[in-house]
């Protein structure tokens, strides 16, 4: 009677995400993916800029975060405070993030004042201030960020980590800088990155909500009236080079955090799709992976330990994270390898994979919930590369990926000989 | 990206994010006294579905702080009929995701999956609400999880040990002062009977609310919560919640904690503040409307304007109200000065700041345009239906009705600027408050260290 509720699983999966795309071009050329959804009177609209902090010169770090973060702060005739209060008044809730590949906005407004935001986010995009005054605050809280990151294990953990692996390259910098580039940033520099980064030729476009194909077309040709064509060149792809075994960064805590991994696999590469399965199984962001068994039900070694596969514009790699009590880094360490081993040599089970294609295919639909996400899937999508039947088809895809398959780019993913771990904190047996 | 923000980013949709009255709510209760709400949303096919309990961190027994907390990771552990592991086994095997959280006044469980699996996860709900069992196999390794999970959550992250140092001097006597995850000298004493004892005597369908949130139909949803939960007899262990409360605060706290990994020092200060009642929110809808004007927007609130654009002390300055609870609510204001400005002087402006503040009166732009955004409020509300479905889990577990929840935006909508003004008299007394330095070691306790 142990096995009562594995009675009610139900193995025929018929679901499928369902979402119905569709194309825009707006008539100026720029194309976006829109999912029309009409009970509720508002828009999300996500825009993807690729780029991100790799166009910047090294001694310049820092400055498309410190750009973006300005977009927020006074354009047109506005400063920093009437910009705020007419996004206030809008009840627009507009968002300004940066990272190593992109800038985003993010924008939500309600369907009745769409013309009036879409002309107050265009004045951000478009005519960004950059007042002394606005320049001098961000700048200070960003130099206060950089303080705190700076005591952080987790951020002190990815970045050794980084630096290791991308040497040389902008991937290895911080994407917020260093206290001495973000002191030295100046108006030009900051226009140089406005330009650099903002504009129409890699820029990815997705919104959902209450609006169709023709209204988003011409909204976005507002949006987009005078963001020039071109954005700045980007530089070569980097290959993983960290030499594999481990680097201690001696940190004062109760804990040590650990990141771990090696080379990764390509967005585009024919194995990703099977090679995102297995990292599923082995330590992909649940509670039923090998890691989460292994380390904390079983030993209660961790509160949690991941993995993933990170496949950037410009790069790649294999990474995961752990943090776990300073006198049990090195039975982690241990046991990371070992799992690491067990994979590389025998991979998957045929039971595991039909647990992991019930999950995953059952998973996806679940994360089309809402119109701002699904905005930000839209614009994801288009940014890796995605074609628009693949939400529709991808489930069919998983399904269809054999134990062969899946066990081949196992084996070609996992390299227990290559294992890099950077440890921060004051392992105990560890030098 | 970076943190620009030292107190929780986003505080108006936090604030403000709560459900249209429009869309009606059903609220039905069983006979052995299981509440159940059903919140539809037909947008896509999926559903969550969420068991709350009645019972959280104060109401552990003395000594065994961390308790409720233990008890809800061993509901991961099985059942008479179960075995360990399976129920999230079982969710992930049909697509699903799940996860439990704990606070003060609730333990709540919940799973997100397609909308045809909900009477399989009610029927799994169901069975662990009255068949829970595990062995030492389970609980001990366990309780090195939660040992790691406070190792991580809390005392590698110097901000949370700090809230946490504040609330204990809040709370002269209620266990809001004792933290969710539990004080670590007594989490290492925890054992399985100690999270059965406190299961046997708080989980039941008498102590329970169900809340089925998205593509279901209310009678549908309702019937399959009377064929699962139905059945079963209410526990009779069951007694209304008693809590030790707080004694007259005659004077107000201070305190400094010196850590060598703050990055950021701050002023923070906690007031002890009225909850959101049943049947009358104005004085906490007041106190909500007075935490938006000071501190709901990052550049126009009275707080980061002054002391941040105009003034030029402030790295940032907030202020936000929590009045979500069955006993007490929060009220609280904090400053991060630039470098070159002391938290005293901090202290001092932020202090001067909020008593012009309430002598001058409400920016009436500033106090319509927070109007404005209440209502809009509404209307993205509806685009999130797991917040929802949190949101009134949250109200029905400390006291409040489906009534409460859907007036809140009217009860805000109500206050006047002369009300915001009458209820801010509160943060001028400074006797039921904690007023808390972060900072890092001074110059010369640091050279002692290093000898």
């Amino acid at each position: 009677m142990k096995r009562l509720i594995a009675l009610f699983v139900i193995i025929a999966f018929p679901l499928r995400a369902e979402v119905d795309i569709t194309p825009v071009t707006s008539p100026s050329g720029l194309e976006a993916w829109l999912v029309e959804e009409r009970s509720i009177p508002f828009i999300a609209l996500e825009l993807v800029f690729a780029g991100g902090a790799n166009i910047e010169a090294d001694e310049q770090a820092g400055a498309v975060s410190l750009m973006t973060s300005l977009l927020n702060e006074g354009a047109g005739d506005m400063d920093a405070q009437a910009f705020a209060a007419r996004t206030e008044e809008l009840a627009a809730r507009l968002r300004f993030d940066s990272g190593r590949d992109t800038v985003t906005v993010s924008a939500r407004f309600l369907t009745e004042d769409a013309e009036a935001v879409i002309n107050h986010l265009r004045l951000a995009l478009t005519e960004p201030r950059f007042d002394d005054d606005a320049i001098e605050r961000v700048r200070r809280q960003m130099l206060a960020s950089l303080r705190r990151e700076a005591l952080d294990p987790n951020t002190l953990a990815a970045r050794s980590f980084a630096r290791a692996a991308f040497d040389g390259h902008p991937y290895a910098r911080e994407t917020n800088g260093t206290p001495e580039t973000v002191a030295a940033l100046d108006r030009s520099a900051l226009q140089t990155a406005h330009q650099g980064a903002i504009a129409r030729d890699r820029v990815f476009i997705g919104a959902a909500g209450d609006i169709d194909a023709e209204q988003l077309g011409s909204l976005i040709d507002r949006l987009f009236d005078g963001i020039p064509e071109e954005s700045a060149p980007l530089p070569e792809p980097v290959s993983f080079q960290a030499k594999p075994g481990l680097e201690i960064v001696p940190f004062d805590g109760p804990q040590s955090v650990v990141a771990f991994g090696h080379a990764g696999i390509p967005r585009d590469d024919d194995d990703f799709l099977a090679a995102f399965v297995v990292n599923q199984i082995f330590g992909g962001g649940r509670f039923g992976t090998r890691l989460m068994r292994n380390l904390r039900e079983e030993r209660g070694l961790t509160y949690g330990v991941g993995s993933f596969l990170s496949a950037g514009l410009l790069g790649h790699s294999y990474q995961g994270r752990v943090s776990t009590d300073n006198a049990n880094v090195e039975t982690v360490i241990e046991l990371l390898r070992e799992e690491w081993a067990r994979m590389a040599s025998d991979g998957i089970t045929d039971a595991e994979r039909e647990r992991i294609v019930t999950y995953l295919t059952g998973a996806y639909p679940l994360r089309f919930d809402g119109n701002s996400s699904i905005a930000s899937i839209m614009a994801s999508m288009q940014y890796q590369g995605f074609d628009i039947d693949y939400v529709n088809r991808r489930n069919d895809m998983v399904r269809a990926l054999t134990l062969e398959e899946l066990n081949a780019a196992a084996a070609r993913l996992f390299d227990p000989e290559a294992l890099f771990f950077v440890v921060v904190g004051q392992p105990v047996g560890l030098n | 990206m970076f943190v620009r923000n030292l107190a929780l980013a986003a505080l108006l949709p936090l604030a403000f994010a709560l459900p249209l009255a429009a869309q009606p709510v059903a609220h039905h209760v069983l006979d052995n006294g299981l509440e159940v709400v059903v919140i539809e949303d037909r947008r896509a096919p999926v559903v969550v579905n969420m068991v709350w309990y009645r019972a959280g961190a104060a109401d552990e027994p003395p000594g065994q702080s961390g308790i409720a907390h233990f008890l809800e990771h061993l509901m991961f552990k099985g059942t008479e009929t179960t075995d360990p592991g399976e129920f999230s086994a079982v969710v992930e095997a049909n697509g699903g995701r799940d996860n439990a959280f704990v606070s003060w006044d609730y333990t709540g469980f919940f799973q997100r999956v397609a909308a045809d699996r909900l009477d399989l996860m009610m029927q799994m709900e169901a069975d662990r609400m009255v068949n829970l069992s595990f062995t030492e196999a389970e609980w001990l390794p366990e309780r090195g999880v939660i040992l790691e999970e406070r190792g991580q959550v809390l005392e590698s992250r110097v901000g949370a040990q700090f809230n946490e140092t504040m609330l204990a001097a809040l709370y002269k006597s209620h266990p809001y002062g004792v933290p969710i995850l539990g004080w670590r000298h007594e989490m290492e004493t925890l054992t399985g009977d100690m999270a059965m004892e406190f299961y046997r005597t708080h989980y039941g369908p008498n102590n329970a609310v169900v809340v089925i949130a998205g593509d279901v139909d209310t009678d549908a949803a309702l019937a399959k919560a009377e064929r699962h939960f139905g059945p079963m007899p209410p526990n009779p262990a069951i007694e209304p919640r008693t809590r030790p409360m707080e004694p007259p605060h005659l004077a107000g706290r201070r305190l400094s904690f010196e850590d060598s990994r703050v990055g950021t020092p701050y002023v923070s200060r906690m007031y002890l503040a009225p909850v959101r009642r049943s049947d009358d929110q104005s004085e906490a809808a007041a106190l909500q409307m007075l935490a938006a004007l000071l501190g709901g927007s990052a550049a126009t609130s009275v707080l980061e304007r002054r002391l941040n654009f105009d003034e030029g002390i402030a790295l940032s300055a907030w202020a936000s109200y929590n009045g979500l609870a069955r006993d007490y609510g929060v009220f609280s204001i904090g400053i991060a000065p630039v470098e070159g400005v002391s938290l005293e002087e901090a202290e001092a402006a932020m202090d001067r700041v909020i008593a012009e503040f309430l002598e001058e009166g409400v920016d009436l732009e500033q106090f319509e345009r927070v109007r404005r955004q209440l209502r809009a409020s509404e209307i993205f509300a509806l685009d999130d239906t797991q917040r929802r479905a949190r949101q009134f889990g949250v109200a029905l577990s400390v006291g409040l009705t489906i009534d409460d929840v859907t007036g809140w935006i009217d009860a805000l909508e109500a206050v006047t600027p002369d009300d915001v003004i009458e209820a801010g008299q509160m943060l001028l007394d400074t006797r039921a408050s904690v007023t808390g330095y972060l900072t890092t070691p001074q110059p010369e306790q640091r050279a002692e260290v290093s000898q």
